[in-house]
């Protein structure tokens, strides 16, 4: 790992002045992602800065209805926590498949949302959910939120502080993980809310995460294993490679789909 | 260089580091806490399974700085005295171990993982151990025998 310099701020305004003007500074969480990816030298931020300690950052709180957890949250309390599996059992049923148990207990959802790794998991629970990301700026949706691989919308100064997700009638993750790394080589999300049906699928496509228009409809229709079986599910824009075949992952895409609409 | 304290098996230790560097290494290098492994460095292997505030995390693939006063217990912590962990105890009674580098880091995410269950009151059983073993891979191909050991100790934890 090459030299750094680390930083624990104990404010949002602080963190901010940290990476001001720094191109070189990057945003440290559960370092899960960004620690190995130093070790392996194809990251060298001049400073880091943890936002773990920042007051208000980690913890759930919830309405009747929606869930709000902070951006430094770990895997393994999203997992854990009452009130997710109560109000959105699919997204700690999620969690709770992330990585391996010590990963999950550094890791951050912050942290898995602002890399948008396209085989993460945590990108397609947002986007089928229709989350709202939450920055010391605005409020972004996740339609807005993911622009591609590793690409997000945001800013160079911008912190995730929190994930606002409304709980769904129906919503559940079927995954098909890279058996070494653990990642989703397809991961398939569905879910039927407030927002309509949305199925939200990661791990297959070149530009990362990305909605199904044509599972959405079907699933609209009749909400169904057997009408996924209807759906034209294209290879175009997914990605091949030592794992699988685009053609491959579309077929994946497919069985996951059913494998998650059945678990509902 | 940060100056960085923490508790390390119960005792306060306090070394000047380099911020880049890594639990691990710390652990092995400054303290000479030689039974931590680093096996992978890719975060794979679970050799360096250390536990954190209560936790089991990845030494490897945590930096030292970051834990300031942390509560930090790693395999040399875990006996009480000359008296075995019963986790330590059951790797030995069932041959939970065959060249024993990959060890350390199963016991304590072992250790980890039965204290999880207890404390949420759920089952564990072999196909949960070894679905909670993912991060942790041994090569000579004991798992048959870790898993044992994990039934073993988790009926006397």
């Amino acid at each position: 790992m090459y030299p750094t310099k680390y930083h624990k701020p104990a404010s949002i305004s602080d963190a901010v002045a940290l990476l001001a003007g720094n191109d070189e500074a990057m945003i440290l969480g559960g370092g899960q992602t960004l620690l190995a990816t130093m070790k392996q030298h194809l990251a060298a931020p001049s400073d880091l800065v943890d936002i773990r300690a920042i007051k208000g950052m980690s913890g759930i709180s919830t309405s009747d209805t929606a869930l709000t957890i902070g951006a430094a949250t770990t895997h393994a309390d999203v997992a854990a926590s009452k009130e997710v599996k109560k109000l959105c059992p699919a997204l700690a049923d999620l969690a709770s498949h992330i990585g391996d148990p010590a990963v999950r207990s550094q890791g951050t959802i912050g942290g898995s949302i602002a890399n948008n790794d396209p085989a993460a998991d945590y990108p397609a629970a947002m986007l089928a959910l229709a989350a709202t990301i939450v920055t010391n700026k605005r409020e972004i949706a996740a339609d807005d939120f993911f622009l591609g691989q590793f690409t997000t919308a945001l800013e160079e100064d911008e912190i995730i502080t929190a994930v606002k997700v409304n709980a769904a009638t129906k919503a559940a993750y079927a995954k098909f993980a890279q058996p070494a790394s653990l990642f989703a080589m397809v991961g398939v999300f569905v879910a039927k809310g407030a927002a309509g049906v949305r199925v939200a699928i990661t791990g297959a496509g070149d530009d990362g995460v990305f909605r199904h228009a044509g599972l959405e409809a079907a699933l609209t229709a009749d909400w169904s294993d057997s009408a996924v079986n209807e759906v034209a599910i294209s290879a175009d824009g997914l990605m091949s490679d030592l794992h699988g075949s685009a053609e491959y992952r579309a077929n994946l895409i497919r069985v996951m789909a059913k494998r998650a609409v059945a678990a509902t | 260089m940060t100056k960085v304290s923490m508790n390390v098996n119960g005792k306060k230790v306090s070394r000047d580091v380099p911020d880049e560097t890594l639990l691990s290494d710390f652990l092995r290098e400054k303290l000479r806490l030689t039974g931590t492994h680093v096996g992978c460095d890719t975060s794979q292997c679970g050799a360096c399974v250390v536990h954190v505030n209560g936790k089991a995390v990845k030494s490897c693939t945590t930096l030292a700085v970051s834990l300031e006063g942390a509560e930090v217990t790693t395999i040399e912590g875990l006996a009480n005295g000359k008296e075995l962990h019963p986790m330590q105890v059951a790797f030995n009674d069932n041959h939970g171990l065959q060249c024993g580098f990959c060890t350390p880091g199963m016991i304590m995410t072992s250790v980890d993982m039965v204290a999880r269950y207890k404390a949420e009151g759920r089952k564990l059983t072999s196909d949960l151990i070894r679905q909670e073993l993912e991060g942790n891979i041994c090569r000579c191909t004991g798992y048959h025998n870790i898993v044992k050991s994990i039934e073993d100790a988790s009926a006397k934890m």
